[in-house]
């Protein structure tokens, strides 16, 4: 038995217990609310979601953007790196959580992922709303002397190295969330993209938007991370389950795509 | 603009030397025969050379198998890797996705993943500025004014390192104890102890200063460690998953010790929201 009960400290959640059972929470109070006797039935989903991430409930402006950001992001399509990888999940029986895994392990990275995510607000901390400051930073990424586990970025962070022009749906998400948005990110990309996309020699992509929204929303690079990583968790669930009903037959192997430079061709050598 | 030209050279086309499996046939592993090449490699060899494209000597292979053996690999669930393992199996979660879990963890900042990696890169760098010819003291005194801290120095909980000295003693008797980056990870160690912090040096810098010595660049090194706590997280996966279940360590509802708000009604705050926005 331990001398001294250690606490789990925390500002979001605290518990009243049930008179019977000390492990069974009576009360649940977030940020002060309580969940189940008052929250629940008032807040929307989106509202509780802000109301977690940044303990205060959100403005109605606040949490429209929150909300649209959640539809442009919850879905990336089948052909997203971390969808891709919660289907390769599904198809083969994976369990569920695997497949979320999957998704979230492919999707934090630094190519559209939640980790560039992070970079680009970092730069928008950074940078705020000058040109010459974003000009300079897009032309010239910082340089780390350590190693570290995330590689550095290999093109500037929020855009597509990929990219061709700046797509369609990037292009109407960023309109109408500039239009909604309760901060200047938004609509200070939405006026500057073009030059941007020149200093960076990329379109601007989804990740960017994202970024930005973020910032108008007041949260920090790493609580957009969070936020980004889970906001895309629901296209890499459904399509999980949609190729597990379909079957790894109708799912592509790419068996014809592979080229192997260096072959042994089957014979034995005992060098 | 750079255009999607290696994406539409890349649609349907995947090039590699890594290898291949020809259904009912055989299988290329990095540029060998799997079935008769490499058949009778020990794992952690096979493995090695997956990451490096190398083979390595048995005494080589012994060493790097030593290395989880003796530094990686505690079955304590209340470390907080193998803790996500225990909780996987209180829950009655899958061992898989409780080992997966564990592992994702394991690369963490103040253990495991950054430190591993952290310890390489700081050897590799001081000895291209040894081979510069600048001072060792110079760098390290340098490195620790910038960075606050040196990756495989110091620890969290407990200053001393149990694990150094049977792992010196492990790779002595190898003949790898000697080696010109173990020799560097110990004069860093005399350096920093002269320094008013102390810091002794932890058992990442000796492994990172043994796999440094048998020619392990820093990304090798990286992908050579992302496995080695694996061994002490079954125990503990297994431990729970045979107690009754939810029984480990559970915490009461006084145990989370609030430290937000005061209690506070949801309509009454909606309307402190509206008049700030007016």
């Amino acid at each position: 038995m331990a001398k001294n009960k250690e606490t789990i400290r925390s500002k979001i959640w605290g518990e009243v217990a049930e008179e019977n059972n000390p492990f069974a929470a009576a009360a649940c109070y977030c940020s002060g609310y309580d969940v189940y006797g008052d929250l629940l039935g008032k807040a929307s989903w989106i509202e509780y979601l802000y109301l977690l991430f940044s303990g205060e409930r959100p403005t109605a402006q606040q949490a429209r953007l929150l909300e649209d950001l959640a539809i442009a992001l919850a879905n990336p399509g089948p052909r997203d790196h971390s969808v891709r990888a919660a289907m390769n999940a599904g198809v083969g029986g994976s369990t569920y959580a695997s497949c979320l895994m999957a998704g979230l392990a492919v999707g934090a990275g630094q190519l559209g992922g939640a980790h560039e995510v992070a970079i680009a607000m970092g730069y928008w901390v950074e940078c705020g709303e000058s040109s010459p400051k974003w000009h300079d930073r897009l032309r010239h990424p910082p340089e780390e002397e350590r190693a570290d586990i995330w590689s550095p970025i290999e093109h500037p962070p929020g855009f597509d190295p990929h990219g061709a022009s700046c797509p369609t749906p990037v292009r109407q998400t960023l309109a109408y969330l500039a239009e909604v948005s309760p901060g200047n990110a938004l609509a200070w990309l939405q006026q500057h993209r073009v030059t941007l996309e020149a200093a960076a020699d990329c379109p601007l992509a989804m990740s960017g938007v994202a970024a930005a929204a973020m910032i108008d929303l007041g949260f920090s690079p790493r609580q957009g991370e969070m936020l980004y990583l889970l906001l895309r968790l629901p296209g890499a669930a459904v399509h999980a389950l949609e190729q597990e009903d379909f079957g790894w037959r109708r799912y592509p192997f790419f068996g014809d795509a592979l080229e192997l430079q260096d072959d042994p061709g089957g014979k034995t050598t005992n060098d | 603009m750079r255009r999607p030209k290696q994406l539409l050279e890349n649609e349907d086309r995947l090039v590699t030397r890594m290898g291949a499996w020809f259904p009912g046939e055989r299988v290329v592993f990095r540029g060998k025969d799997l079935f008769n090449e490499l058949s009778h490699q020990r794992w952690m060899g096979l493995l090695l050379y997956g990451i490096t494209g190398r083979l390595f000597t048995d005494k080589q292979i012994q060493l790097f198998e030593g290395i989880w053996t003796l530094s990686t690999s505690y079955p304590d669930p209340r470390l907080w890797n193998n803790r996500v393992a225990a909780l996987a199996g209180t829950a009655r979660s899958t061992g898989a996705l409780g080992i997966g879990a564990a592992v994702a963890v394991s690369e963490a900042t103040i253990y495991g993943g950054r430190p591993v990696l952290g310890a390489i890169d700081f050897l590799l760098r001081a000895q291209k500025h040894l081979d510069k010819g600048f001072e060792l003291a110079d760098f390290v005194n340098q490195q620790l004014q910038q960075n606050r801290l040196i990756a495989g120095y110091g620890r969290p909980i407990i200053g001393i390192d149990e694990r150094i000295e049977p792992l010196t003693e492990f790779a002595a008797q190898l003949g790898f104890r000697d080696g010109p980056y173990v020799e560097l990870a110990f004069q860093v160690e005399e350096i920093l102890l002269k320094n008013r912090f102390r810091l002794h040096m932890n058992v990442a810098a000796l492994a990172a200063a043994l796999a440094a010595d048998q020619g392990l660049s820093e990304q090798e090194y990286y992908q050579y460690s992302v496995l080695c706590f694996t061994a002490g997280m079954f125990p503990c996966f297994i431990n729970e998953r045979n107690e009754p279940e939810g029984t480990f360590l559970p915490l009461s509802c006084r145990r989370v010790s609030y430290n937000g708000p005061p209690r506070r009604s949801w309509d009454e705050s909606a309307d402190v929201n509206d008049r700030h926005k007016e």
